[in-house]
């Protein structure tokens, strides 16, 4: 067991050193020259340079490989452009937002898709099923931002129940405002979760509703209730949690597009302005950022089957 | 797909045929077809009969639907339903190449890292790599470095999909080449290049078929997206996403101008992706199963 929970954490470095890699080579191997396009249409030949110094583009390729490793190993993510200011310093101003729309995201989906599912597969074929199914196909098929603005049109314009955008710090500002904030984005992000997991969970409970024990719980007379709680959902939790797991990469993108129609300061946000101004290190230090923390909430996810389903043992 | 089926031998040829017809049985393939089949139309035939998507006509500006145009105006006075029935030809042009070149090129890996044993450990963990870096920021930081063109929009979108196709298609060939006939094959000394595309390409063509129609519909998503957030095709094109990128700032005067693009990508995506869960019944039961 402690063998495989190391061997599992150790695999998770050759990963972060070929991201690491993709990225570095990405600027490198960019069609055209990455210092110009960065820089601009309107830049001189002067801002051209000056961003290849920046960036340290002059250099021999394996020199700037090193350099780049020997930062990122001590925490270094690179220099902003523009302000000047470290990227993992501007990571940490617009982290707080960006987390707890994340945290609110997955908790609210799991709270409304997990009894989805589960309804759906215990009546598979019912009206409710065919909803459900008929929900998770739509969510996946609306992009985030135009349901955000639905929302926004619906709840905020029409019904003028919930603010239009914007961000309350609960830490600042208290709990109440930041829920009256964070509800719509929350909800509008939410909605592509509720159709994955919903859809897994229903997969998997029926797949489960089909095993053995199953039909001898019912056999030994015991409630449809119990049945569900104590056999089914519990073993049809690890597609479920998997799921989640993969669901984080949707959920980074979401993030990006949902604070920039909520107008919510996060690192998605961060990324906007960092394309609009052009500041490629902001870019990079956030891809690489945003990859890390995917592999380590896979790594998570990993591990916790160990505890979830006590059959898994390495 | 048509060009390997052909590539192959009749007998695959005949079989994918049959496949087509099985297929068209199905309710979803049929109505999202369907649906399809006039979004195409409008998107082919529609630009020669609305006026000039890029018109300004500044003194009709921000006028609402059905006063000015079918879909109303937007801030420079351009008709809005133009501009969506142009648009409709960029979202599907990028939804068809981006999954016609994801699948090529996810195929060709899979099936090496499937059959060559050495190429494996080397390809899964590149694909491993690249599968954690979510998918969006590629592209914006792919666009955003080589500049933005129809053409890096749709580069930056078949990359993060590669991963997928190739983790399908060397399921697949670990499965096929267990196979008592691939073995057979082996033993009667057939070359490997031969091998891959009579015996296990063909095992392929179903499951790749139904992660195309996801692939499609998911890259119609991003172009949108990516265009929304001012990072995907130049803005001078009437894309979906372009359009409604242009509405955000009077989004609470004119919600029309983001509204009508967005049902209508809706509506696309949506029947792409009901196609896609008919095929997957259909020629796949494989996949029908685990995901019933």
């Amino acid at each position: 067991m402690t063998r495989y929970i190391t061997m599992r954490v150790l695999s998770t470095i050759p990963v972060m050193v070929l991201v690491a890699l993709f990225v570095f080579l990405m600027l490198r191997l960019a069609p055209g020259d990455p210092a110009s396009v960065i820089a601009g249409d309107y830049a001189t030949a002067e801002d051209v340079e000056r961003i290849r110094q920046q960036l340290g583009l002059s250099d021999p390729i394996v020199v700037q490989f090193v350099r780049w490793v020997g930062q990122l190993v001590q925490g270094d993510l690179g220099t902003s452009i523009f302000s000047g200011k470290p990227v993992t310093e501007l990571i940490g101003q617009r982290i707080e937002p960006t987390m707890l729309l994340a945290l609110t995201t997955i908790s609210f989906a799991v709270v409304v898709a997990v009894p989805l599912g589960t309804i759906a597969a215990f009546r598979a074929g019912s009206l409710l099923d065919r909803f459900v199914m008929l929900f998770s196909v739509s969510g996946f098929s609306v992009p985030v931002f135009v349901l955000g603005y639905i929302l926004i049109y619906t709840f905020s314009m029409t019904l003028k129940i919930l603010p239009v955008q914007g961000y309350k710090s609960p830490f600042t500002e208290g709990l109440g405002p930041f829920l009256y904030h964070i509800t719509l984005p929350s909800v509008t992000l939410s909605v592509i979760f509720i159709a994955l997991i919903a859809r897994m969970t229903r997969a998997s409970v029926i797949e489960v509703l089909e095993e053995d024990y199953i039909r001898t719980a019912r056999a030994k007379g015991q409630s449809e209730m119990t049945i569900l709680m104590r056999h089914a959902l519990r073993n049809a939790a690890v597609p479920v949690v998997t799921v989640i797991g993969i669901g984080i990469a949707l959920l980074i993108g979401g993030v990006v597009v949902t604070e920039s129609v909520f107008n919510i300061p996060g690192l998605g946000r961060l990324v906007l302005d960092a394309v609009l101004a052009r500041d490629y290190p902001i870019i990079q230090g956030l891809i690489l950022f945003f990859s890390f923390v995917y592999i380590f909430i896979n790594l998570m996810i990993d591990l916790s089957y160990t505890v979830l389903d006590p059959r898994i043992r390495y | 797909m048509a060009d390997h089926a052909t590539d192959i031998e009749p007998p695959a040829a005949a079989k994918e045929l049959s496949l087509a017809q099985i297929a068209l049985r199905n309710r979803g393939v049929f109505w999202g077809g369907a649906v399809l089949v006039v979004i195409a139309l409008f998107a082919l035939i529609g630009p020669w009969f609305v006026s000039d998507p890029t018109a300004l006509n500044p003194i009709n500006r921000l006028k609402p639907p059905g006063s000015n145009g079918l879909f109303g105006t937007d801030m420079l006075g351009r008709d809005v339903y133009s501009r969506v029935i142009n648009g409709a030809q960029v979202s599907l042009i990028v939804g068809l190449f981006v999954a016609v070149i994801a699948v090529a090129l996810g195929l060709f890996l899979g099936l090496i890292a499937g059959y060559i044993r050495l190429m494996d450990a080397l390809i899964m963990r590149l694909m491993d790599g690249l599968m954690s870096i979510p998918a969006i920021l590629l592209a914006i930081a792919l666009i955003s470095l080589s500049g933005a063109t129809l053409t890096t929009v749709i580069i930056a979108i078949v990359i993060p999909e590669i991963p997928r196709v190739v983790r399908l298609v060397r399921s697949v060939v670990l499965t096929v080449r267990e196979e008592p006939y691939v073995e057979a094959a082996i033993a009667a000394g057939t070359r490997i290049p031969t091998i891959l595309m009579r015996h296990v390409l063909p095992n392929t063509i179903a499951p790749l078929i139904v992660q195309a129609t996801y692939i499609c519909g998911s890259a119609m998503i991003t172009e949108s997206i990516l265009g929304f957030l001012g990072a995907g095709i130049p803005p001078e094109i009437p894309s979906w996403g372009n359009i409604m990128s242009e509405g955000r700032t009077f989004f609470q005067l004119t919600p029309w101008i983001i509204f009508f693009p967005g049902i209508c990508l809706a509506v696309t995506v949506l029947a792409v992706n009901v196609v896609g869960d008919g095929l997957r019944d259909t020629l796949d039961p494989r996949i029908a199963r685990n995901m019933r």
